[in-house]
């Protein structure tokens, strides 16, 4: 096996949101690359060739580059975080190439993830919606014996799988509608399975759809390539499940204010 | 300048309780006249801030990543501990004190790890409250782990993401309080100085790393949160944004920087495969549960199929030098023995430099005792991240492992009260130096970061903000505008002088992690921090003539963010080689060969039983020996009993 490998390397570069943005070829700059690198180690050397050619180097997010803190993605030949299966972009890693390979990178596309420059999207469109609703009321220090509620092993493990979500908006660059419903869907579903995201189970649900709606991500319609495209493989049946929470949720929630009297009788 | 710890004094387990009761308060209708800065949103900073915003305080919160959950806590894989004896194993909150003070080496404050252990339990309860998914058993009740230097099960844990889960719940409770609008959050800005006025910390000046613009924040108490310093040597577990820039300008601004030298050096990592490198990653030290670590006992085995090497030619080198604690003994000595095996040639893997550095760490007795199904829903997702960087399957191949830089004990002095020696300055989580000593057990990253989030700067900033009143500073203040002007005139010389560089900041990075790794890494001696004392300065002068950038000041520069950080590397990490050669002894991590018996620490109590805090007196980038003063506070054991630490 080659133990380097030339690449054929296109980048989107684009200078801001405003920016109509372009392909540029950088395959002089893609050569004698270690097939052990990883992705982003790729583009590390290719963005020192950048700056040492006095040009700008290729803007990317990126952090641990372990796979866990969702800060990376590009879409690869038209695959988010690229070609191998339960990987994030950082994980890809060169050895899944050939030398010769053509490749084309770009950033997330979806209107609700505007560029800020080259491969990096503005994601704040996610905060909001965890911010609606993504949570559980809880006060520092207020809080019961860890034990004294406990969860059955299925349901802990259950949550855990929707958890397990990195917030890295693939999902979004995957679908044809650019909806987040994959991502949203995992949030609602780590709090509504367990027993103490009971209490603000319904406001959660009508309130983070709500702001998944007001972003401007499309809604789901069942094309499943969200669930192709996720690093952490969490499954398109958390977007049934929020379906259903918010079915339930549209017919008996009442929020507080509402309530008749004050004498806590409104569901008489 | 004498450093009191301010910490109480009489019975250990009431003393958290008694200061507690005697801190002064602020009343709930004054809390929202104060503003809280809060630097960092990992998980001392997100439990932080968001426990201070519902106290009712005021709470601006900075990150540099795009959003507040991508905190390189995030990445802590294998656990909490938290002293909780759920398992009726003998634990106490006694014993997590005694086990982090020994793990230690002696060199933490008794009163801070008391109060850590006694916090912990209430940890756990706050965040299965939150709604963390902990791993659980059939009956429904918290499962628990072991984790290398205790003899307990304390361990707390969500699959191989714990840390991950944490901060999820850290940062769905900071969301919450934004939504609020008691937390003003920023995404992709940097702190890059502090400003002091009358010696009293009165904001922080920030680039927005979108704009490039600077801004002057302004606020009554101003926290740091914002992690350790791993990447000095370049290669680390951190992530790649993780930088000291923050604690190190507060440093030059008069922040005492205490036990510079004392560096974790994690013992389950992947090797480095080439120079292209970017970072390590680790695989977590809870692997150490079901794997056994060997290497071959001949050398002409090591390039050998690890199948084909017969039980008796292998060398279970932690078994068999430390039965009672076999392959969990803890992360410094695990970490020395693998290098020292690896130096004596019997490494594995790729030949780097004439020398294979990599262990195997083998699952296939765990396999045949618990099957593969059991392994997997262990460590499966690690099983699967190791597949994909190495392209091995270790569920039929032994896992190789090396060492590589993952935590920093040492950081900004604080008191009892987390406050450094600046009024008004705080600092909480890996930032600070207080509770781990010179080497920290697995599991207890996560527990300080939340301990002080949501346990202890809760009372802390009321106790200061009701001594101290509001900050009268305002923007047009000269200390305001003097700092504001000194920090842009750095950045706009580090863009003149990137116009006419040759090399990139990476470049210079890999120069100097190599410089610290090599001489001030695993293994220290004398005669080869005084190299690097000497090196590290020729590679700066280098750097502030060399270094090139390309692009503007004022806009989005990810190189000369990079620039910034890594010009505060060179000189955080000269003082971490000058720590290393003062402190005349070996003590958990910091290891000097010249301080040893077979290969373990020999510390030296009467004369160093204290914590160096160094204070900055150079002057700029021309700092040259003598700009270094080194003060001490002494510690005091009063109840873990100081001994050689042993775990044969």
């Amino acid at each position: 096996m080659a133990e380097t490998i030339d690449l054929k390397l296109h980048v989107w570069r684009q200078n801001g949101p405003k920016d109509a943005g372009r392909f540029e070829d950088y395959s002089q700059y893609a050569r004698g690359i270690s097939t052990h690198a990883s992705f982003l180690e790729f583009l590390d050397v290719v963005n020192e060739r950048l700056v040492l050619d006095n040009k700008e180097p290729i803007m990317f997010d990126h952090d641990c580059r372990e796979g866990i803190c969702g800060m990376c993605g590009m879409v690869v030949n038209g695959e988010p975080h690229g070609p191998q299966k339960a990987t994030t972009t950082c994980q890809l890693h060169m050895r899944s190439f050939r030398s010769g390979e053509e490749l084309w990178v770009e950033p997330w596309r979806a209107s609700a993830f505007p560029v800020i420059r080259d491969l990096s999207v503005d994601r704040g469109a996610f905060e909001r919606i965890i911010q609606a609703g993504g949570y559980i009321t809880a006060r520092s220090g207020a809080a019961p014996d860890a034990n004294a509620i406990p969860i059955a092993k299925s349901l802990a493990d259950e949550a855990m799988d929707a958890a397990t979500c990195i917030g890295c908006g693939a999902c979004v660059a995957a679908c044809p509608n650019a909806s987040a419903s994959l991502f949203m869907s995992a949030k609602i579903g780590h709090l509504n399975s367990l027993p103490q995201g009971q209490a603000e189970r319904d406001k959660r649900t009508l309130a983070m759809v709500a702001q998944h709606e007001k972003e401007g991500f499309g809604s789901c319609s069942n094309h499943y390539l969200c669930e192709a495209a996720c690093p952490k493989e969490i499954s398109i049946r958390w977007i049934a499940r929020m379906n259903r929470d918010l079915l339930s949720a549209a017919i008996s929630y009442k929020p507080a204010e509402q309530r008749a009297g004050g004498d806590g009788l409104s569901w008489v | 300048m004498e450093l009191r710890s301010n910490a109480p004094t009489g019975p250990i387990e009431t003393r958290w309780d008694r200061h507690r009761a005697e801190i002064k308060l602020v009343n709930p209708a004054n809390k929202r006249k104060y503003e809280v800065i809060m630097v960092g949103t990992g998980l001392a900073g997100a439990a932080g801030a968001a426990s201070l915003a519902d106290l009712g305080y005021k709470v601006k919160a900075f990150c540099y990543q795009d959003s507040a959950r991508r905190a390189h806590s995030i990445a802590a894989q294998g656990g909490i501990n938290a002293a909780k004896n759920y398992q009726g194993d003998g634990d106490s909150i006694y014993r997590l004190f005694y086990d982090t003070v020994k793990g230690g080496d002696f060199r933490a404050r008794e009163s801070n790890v008391y109060r850590l252990a006694q916090v912990s339990v209430d940890i756990i309860d706050q965040c299965v409250a939150l709604g963390v998914p902990f791993a659980r058993e059939y009956g429904g009740l918290l499962a628990n782990r072991s984790f290398g230097g205790a003899q307990v099960s304390r361990t707390f844990y969500a699959r191989g993401q714990t840390g991950q889960q944490l901060l999820l719940g850290a940062y769905s409770h900071l969301a919450r309080t934004v939504a609020e609008g008691k937390v003003d959050l920023r995404t992709r800005c940097e702190m890059v100085d502090l400003i002091v006025e009358d010696g009293r910390a009165r904001g922080i000046v920030t680039r927005d790393l979108v704009t490039g613009k600077f801004e002057v924040h302004l606020a009554d108490a101003v926290i740091l949160g914002t992690g350790g310093y791993g990447n000095v040597f370049y290669l680390s577990t951190n992530a790649k944004g993780c930088n000291a820039t923050a604690a190190w300008r507060a440093h030059r601004r008069g922040a005492l920087f205490a036990n510079p030298c004392f560096t974790q050096i994690h013992p389950t990592c992947i090797p480095q495969a080439g120079e292209y490198q970017s970072k390590l990653t680790l695989m977590s030290e809870s692997l150490r549960n079901d794997g056994r670590v060997w290497v071959p006992r001949k050398r002409e085995d090591c390039t050998r199929d690890p199948s084909s090497i017969a039980e008796k030619d292998r060398f279970y080198y932690l078994e068999e030098k430390y039965p009672a604690f076999g392959n969990l003994m803890p992360r410094d000595i695990a970490s020395r023995q693998a290098k020292f095996v690896c130096d004596q040639g019997l490494g594995v893997g790729p030949e780097i430099n004439g020398v294979r550095r990599g262990v195997y760490l083998d699952f296939a007795d765990a396999i045949k005792r618990d099957g593969k199904k059991a392994i997997a829903e262990r460590y499966g997702n690690l099983f699967d991240m190791y597949q994909r960087i190495t392209g091995e399957d270790p569920y039929s191949v032994p896992m190789r492992i090396y060492p590589a830089t993952h935590y920093t004990m040492g950081g900004l002095w604080v008191d009892y009260n987390l406050m450094s020696n600046i009024p008004g300055l705080f600092v909480a989580g890996e930032a600070n130096f207080s509770d781990h000593g010179a080497n920290r057990l697995g599991a207890s990253a996560l527990m300080q970061g939340l301990a002080d989030g949501f346990f202890v700067l809760p009372y802390v900033i009321g106790h200061y903000l009701a001594q101290a009143g509001k900050s009268k500073t305002t923007e047009s203040s000269a200390a305001v505008t003097a700092t504001l002007q000194e920090t842009q005139g750095r950045f706009r010389k580090l863009m003149d002088i990137g116009q006419k560089g040759s090399r990139t900041v990476d470049d210079f990075h890999r120069k100097l992690g190599g410089i610290i790794w090599d001489n001030c890494g695993m293994a220290r001696d004398p005669k080869n921090l005084r190299k690097a004392i000497e090196q590290i300065p020729q590679l700066r002068d280098e750097f502030y003539s060399t270094v090139k950038l390309t692009g503007s000041g004022e806009s989005l520069n990810r190189d000369l963010e990079k620039a910034g950080r890594v010009a505060d590397f060179f000189e955080l990490g000269e003082l971490m080689c000058r720590d290393a050669l003062e402190r005349d002894e070996s003590c958990g991590c910091h290891f000097r060969e010249d301080h040893q018996a077979d290969g373990e620490c020999v510390r030296d109590d009467d004369r160093y039983a204290h914590v160096a805090a160094w204070e900055w007196r150079g002057n700029g980038p021309e700092a040259r020996d003598g700009n270094y003063v080194r003060h001490q506070e002494q510690l005091s054991f009063e109840y873990v009993k100081m001994a050689q630490r042993s775990y044969k």
